[in-house]
Parts: C-alpha cells; sequence; structure tokens
C-alpha cells in the first residue's frame, strides 16, 4: 500500500525525539513529531516517548489515547475528514456523510481498496463555504461527492507519485 | 505594472483561490502583461471567492466569485483597467458589505500582503507596539481597561483586569498564553486573522508581555487550521528577523519568545485551563479554579491567557487609545466585535461592528438570508453552547448582557443560520452528543450527563413516556448547568433549552 511516510524503526524514532526543541520536550509535541514523521504512533514508541521525556509509560499511553487525531494504526493514503459540525449540518453535511459511507467508507472507516480513510472532525472554519471537508491537508468548501471524489483521487496521485 | 490581489485564505482556497492564481501568472505571461498577483487575506465576504482584486486608479476592483476558467475572459475583458463585468463588485472598499462595517481587530485582514512587514507597518503595523514601548506598562494596562475590552473567547470577563492581576502577580517567570483553539462551528475569525493578519496578533502579545511582565508566550492553536499554523510559523520566523519579537523587542531591552503549539483533535482544550494542560504537553482535562491561571497558570506560573482576537485587538488599542475603543459598541459591551455569518446564508463573512446591532440585521440585511432561499427558522449565536433563536427573536440587540438576558450568550460571535428544514429535536440531540464526545471526563455531570442526555432525548424523539423523560431532561440540564466544573457541561444545556423552549413541536413527532 502506498504511504506518505517512512517506515517507522525505533531507532528513525529516536532520531525525531532527539531533534525536538528543549521546550518541545513534553509528551504532547513528542508524540505530535512521532505522528508527524511516520503517519502514527506505533505502540513500542509509547515506552521510548516515556524514558526520553522522563515520564511514566500510564501518562503517555493517557494521553496518546486523549486526543482525537493521535493513531497508534498506520494510516491510509488519503485521508478525508468530513466538519459533522452545526454550520455544515446547515448546509447538508449530515447527507454528505451518508453519501460518502455508500460511496467510500463510514465515519471511522477504511475504504473498500484501503487506500481512504473517513474520519469526523467538528468544525474546519470554512463555515461560510459548507459542507467543508480537509483531504489530506487540503481544506475543500461547498463539497459534494463528485468534487470530494476529485479530490481524493488527486491525493491518491500525489501519494502514489 | 499593475497589482493584482488572489486571496491565499483557506477559505479562498478550499473553492479554488490557488487555481485562479496559477492561471492568473500563466495568462498574463503568455499575453507579455506585467502583472504581480500578490495573495492576501480575505476580505471577509466569503461568498464572493474567490475574489480577485486588480488595483486601479479609482481603487481596487474586485471579482469574484472567480473561477480558474474565468481568467482568460476577465483579462480580455479588460479586467487589469477595472472594466465592468457580469462578476465585478466594483470597488471592494465602496462594496456596502464593508462601508457598514467598523473595522479595528479585523483592519488590515484581507487588505495586505499578511507576511510582508513593510505592507504591515504602511497600514499601522507596529505603531501599537511603538507607542506602548514609549508609554510603558502601567500606562498600556490603563489603556486596556479604559478600552472596556472584554475577552472575545466567549466569558467576556474584562481583559484589563486579567492583565492587571498578572502584572502584579510576583514570580520568576510569567506567560502569555494566546488561546486560537478556535473548536466552535460557525466561528472562523481566528483562523481568518492568523492567515490574513498574522503579525498583529504577534504584537498584541508583545504588548501583553511587555505589560504583564511575561517574558515568554505560546500560540495554541488547532491541527485543523493546517493553513492557519504555516502562516503563523511563518510569520513568528519573520517577526524575529525584523526584531519584534525574541531579545530587545525593537531596541527596547525587553524580551519576549513566542512559541506556536498545536492541538490534537480536542475541542475541550479551547477551555483555558485544559489548554495549560495541552500546553504542558498532558491530556487536556479541565482544572478547578481557583486557583485562576493569571496567578497559577502554565507550569504553575502567573498566566496571561486570552483568546486569539482579544490579544489581536491590543494594538489597535494602544496606538489609538482606549477612549477611542470605548466609545464603540453599547451598554457594558464596549468596541467592536467580529461576528461571522455561517450556515444556510447567501451571504456568508466576517461582518466586524460595534456591540449592539441587532440579530435581525446580521441575518436578513448581511447574510442575505438563507442560500437555499427557504425561510430561515434558526439562529445558532454563540458557538455549539449557545442558543438557538428562533425567527420570531431575530431583533434581539447582540451584546453580552442582551443576549444573556435572552436566555443565550455571544460567545465567540459565531451565527449559524438554519432554514426550515432543521429538526431542532435532532440539532438538540447532537449538541449532547457533542458534549459526549468532546468532554474532558474529568466531572461526572458532564461525562455521564451527556450521555444520558442522548438517551433522553432518543426516547422523546421514539415517544417512549414523552411527558416524564422531557421531566428528566429538564432535571439533567439542570444539573449539568449547576455541577459541570467548566462551560462544556455547563453550557452544553443551552441550545438543548432554547430548542426545546422555542421548537417545542419537533420533539413531538
Amino acid at each position: 500500500m502506498a504511504s506518505r511516510h517512512p517506515d517507522w524503526s525505533l531507532e528513525a524514532g529516536q532520531c525525531v525525539l532527539e531533534a525536538l526543541s528543549e521546550h518541545e520536550r513534553l509528551v504532547l509535541p513528542a508524540l505530535q513529531a512521532l505522528q508527524n514523521a511516520f503517519g502514527f504512533v506505533p505502540a513500542e514508541a509509547v515506552r521510548l516517548v516515556a524514558s526520553s521525556i522522563n515520564v511514566s509509560v500510564a501518562e503517555t499511553h493517557g494521553v496518546l489515547s486523549f486526543y482525537r487525531e493521535l493513531r497508534t494504526t498506520p494510516p491510509a493514503a488519503v485521508t478525508v475528514s468530513l466538519c459533522s459540525a452545526e454550520a455544515c449540518q446547515a448546509n447538508g453535511a449530515r447527507a454528505l456523510v451518508d453519501e460518502v459511507a455508500a460511496f467510500l467508507a463510514p465515519v471511522g472507516g477504511r475504504s473498500a481498496e484501503g487506500e481512504v480513510d473517513v474520519v469526523e472532525v467538528f468544525c474546519l472554519g470554512n463555515c461560510a463555504l459548507g459542507p467543508a471537508a480537509l483531504v489530506n491537508e487540503r481544506l475543500l468548501g461547498r463539497v459534494d461527492l463528485a468534487s470530494l471524489s476529485r479530490a481524493v483521487d488527486a491525493a491518491r496521485h500525489e501519494v502514489i507519485a | 505594472m499593475t497589482t493584482v490581489y488572489v486571496p491565499r485564505d483557506s477559505a479562498a482556497r478550499s473553492v479554488g483561490a490557488d487555481d485562479v492564481a496559477d492561471a492568473l501568472v500563466r495568462e498574463t505571461g503568455s499575453s507579455g502583461l506585467d502583472v504581480t498577483v500578490v495573495r492576501n487575506g480575505s476580505r471577509g465576504m466569503l461568498w464572493c471567492e474567490p475574489l480577485i482584486e486588480v488595483v486601479t486608479d479609482r481603487g481596487r476592483v474586485g471579482y469574484g466569485p472567480s473561477s480558474s476558467a474565468d481568467v482568460a475572459g476577465l483579462l480580455e475583458a479588460g479586467m487589469l483597467t477595472g472594466t465592468d463585468h457580469e462578476t465585478c463588485v466594483g470597488v471592494v472598499d465602496d462594496h456596502p458589505w464593508l462601508t457598514s462595517q467598523q473595522r479595528v481587530t479585523f483592519a488590515r485582514v484581507g487588505v495586505i500582503d499578511p507576511l510582508d512587514v513593510a505592507d504591515f507597518e504602511a497600514h499601522g503595523g507596529l505603531s501599537g507596539l511603538r507607542r506602548a514601548l514609549e508609554i510603558g506598562p502601567a500606562a498600556v494596562i490603563q489603556e486596556v481597561l479604559d478600552s472596556g475590552l472584554r475577552g472575545r473567547g466567549g466569558a467576556g470577563f474584562p481583559a484589563g483586569i486579567k492583565w492587571r492581576t498578572v502584572s502584579e502577580a510576583v514570580a520568576d517567570q510569567k506567560y502569555v498564553c494566546c488561546n486560537a483553539d478556535e473548536g466552535d462551528s460557525g466561528t472562523y475569525a481566528d483562523r481568518m486573522l492568523m492567515e490574513g493578519d498574522p503579525f498583529t496578533l504577534i504584537e498584541g502579545m508583545v504588548i501583553a508581555g511587555i505589560a504583564t511582565g511575561a517574558t515568554r508566550g505560546f500560540i495554541y492553536s488547532r491541527s485543523e487550521y493546517p493553513d492557519a499554523n504555516a502562516t503563523i510559523r511563518t510569520a513568528l520566523e519573520v517577526a524575529a528577523t525584523h526584531g519584534f519579537v525574541g531579545n530587545d523587542v525593537l531596541g527596547s531591552g525587553y524580551t519576549f519568545e513566542l512559541s506556536h503549539r498545536v492541538g490534537a483533535g480536542a475541542y475541550i482544550c479551547g477551555e483555558e485551563t485544559a489548554m495549560l494542560e495541552s500546553l504542558e504537553g498532558r491530556r487536556g482535562m479541565v482544572r478547578s479554579k481557583p486557583p485562576i491561571p493569571a496567578l497559577v497558570g502554565l507550569f504553575g506560573r502567573p498566566t496571561l491567557v486570552n483568546n486569539a482576537l482579544t490579544l489581536a485587538t491590543a494594538p489597535m488599542i494602544i496606538a489609538d487609545g482606549g477612549a477611542a475603543y470605548q466609545a464603540l459598541g453599547s451598554d457594558r459591551s464596549r468596541g467592536t466585535q467580529v461576528f461571522q455569518l455561517s450556515g444556510n446564508v447567501a451571504r456568508g463573512g466576517i461582518v466586524e461592528v460595534p456591540f449592539g446591532i441587532s440579530l435581525r440585521a446580521m441575518v436578513e440585511d448581511y447574510a442575505g438570508g438563507t442560500r437555499s432561499g427557504r425561510p430561515v427558522r434558526a439562529v445558532l449565536v454563540g458557538g455549539p453552547l449557545g442558543a438557538y433563536v428562533p425567527a420570531a427573536d431575530l431583533d434581539v440587540a447582540l451584546d453580552y448582557e442582551a443576549m444573556i438576558a435572552a436566555g443565550g450568550m455571544i460567545g465567540h460571535g459565531g451565527i449559524v443560520v438554519f432554514d426550515d428544514t432543521v429538526d431542532m429535536a435532532e440539532q438538540a440531540r447532537f449538541a449532547m452528543e457533542f458534549c459526549s464526545k468532546e468532554s474532558c471526563g474529568k466531572c461526572t455531570p458532564c461525562r455521564v450527563g451527556a450521555v444520558r442526555g442522548v438517551e433522553v432525548i432518543d426516547r422523546i424523539r421514539w415517544g417512549v413516556d414523552r411527558a416524564d423523560n422531557l421531566v428528566l431532561l429538564n432535571d439533567l440540564c439542570d444539573l449539568m448547568t449547576d455541577g459541570s466544573l467548566c462551560a462544556m457541561g455547563g453550557l452544553t444545556p443551552m441550545p438543548v433549552r432554547s430548542a426545546l423552549r422555542h421548537f417545542s413541536e419537533d420533539f413531538e413527532r
């Protein structure tokens, strides 16, 4: 499967943590740095972060499990984040979520061919041009199934290229 | 040479601004036209995005909404000389949407190149900081007190009192933290400011640092805002190069180091104490107050926590004096509020006006009613923890006290319009569901109450013991309001109760 990220290894993880600035030597920034680098936080990274920051494994796991965006499994090549909050609801977001579920995957799921994750987010700050979605880091406004599919295809090609 | 503006604001990009800018460069290049494309912030007329602005003798003439396919035709029609066209909105500064506004916090957003310090200074940037250095910390705090500025995050606490409290606290280290974790649906002013005029936020934080004696600051933003985060990061580097943040600010001897941090998808981190926990790298669990963050905040030190809009208004207040800002507004709501129109609206965008304007003027005049063309049924004011206002009550004045008297709140200034297809029982259920998903879990009324709230509303909607369950729902709302540790659980009953009060028929279907 195509990936946006390099492979995880303990040594590569160590390098990421060593690159943190003095003010970022905290659990959340450390986990974020790992996720930015590898696309997810592998189970064995928890111990690495705990010993590197000098906090308990329990506390590290607590932070990892608190934040919705931090993930412990590799992401698909493309992540579609659908806004499900009020301003987008007023513009048909609920119907879009249903259409995407039928066409790609339900919220929290992965498409059949394994290349697209669909997640729910609450507000992308594009409330005047809803429904809004994020395809990897590209924001879409006035989105419908057709424009979303085009953006997903473009993102898929970018990752594979 | 002709200068043409195409916004880099992410809302504009979300509907094709990058393609428009690329097409402009390509088409003018191949025709040998001498054109510079500047990527500005958005003017906030979001229904016009992507809005192309051409600098002419008459002013900046706008064309929007434009698509990349329109560019060749626009150039051929004479866009570079400001010729009329079916998408032409005229001289943008003369547009009634803007001329009727009073932009203070947003004065430069959409006007300047967001990362060009010379452009920023040419439009009044750094004049607040320079005056702050002249008059000194005590006088700065007095100006903020005199301005009547209240916290724009939603709570509306007088900013000057908070600044004074932090300034009087004695500690080896103090902090200024900007809360830019703008999670309320229907709000995007922090994002647009960070993308369209980031130096103003930085300037405001430096002023706050000098006034309170804090030498370190953090901007806490959201991972859902990748463009804003990239702009802020670049702006911080540019600001450091130009010497208005870091060591020896503008040669004054003051130090203010500023860093940027991003959340990881947790609405609760917009609550100030949860944000401080998150900044310390931990789970975003709400802290009990007292002690207040102004005395015991980040890493246990005195910390000024203000919303991005509050901090970004400080430069204008210091530059022009607190009295000028205080002269605007109504009753105890002084100055301007950056309202954000969204949802089912014909014209969504930023409306910065003095407090006291009616909700009707916002919904009917500025927003132009619904995008669907159907009647307005409900307006959610103040975010997911605000109240649903029925169409019959649109005459309410938008200020802190009037909104509270009407059973709502002004919050962060978000106004979300729904047409008559909305099911208000479903919206009430969503309010509880949102709370159940976003609760930090520290206190029981919020953590368990929200889950029970979803279940009770489901039973009401299914017609199971409806009368008894309505009593139960009201009781639950009382408990969450009175017993929750913070506004998440404490205000979730507000949208629920407003839906019950004004749209009871939706619970009886």
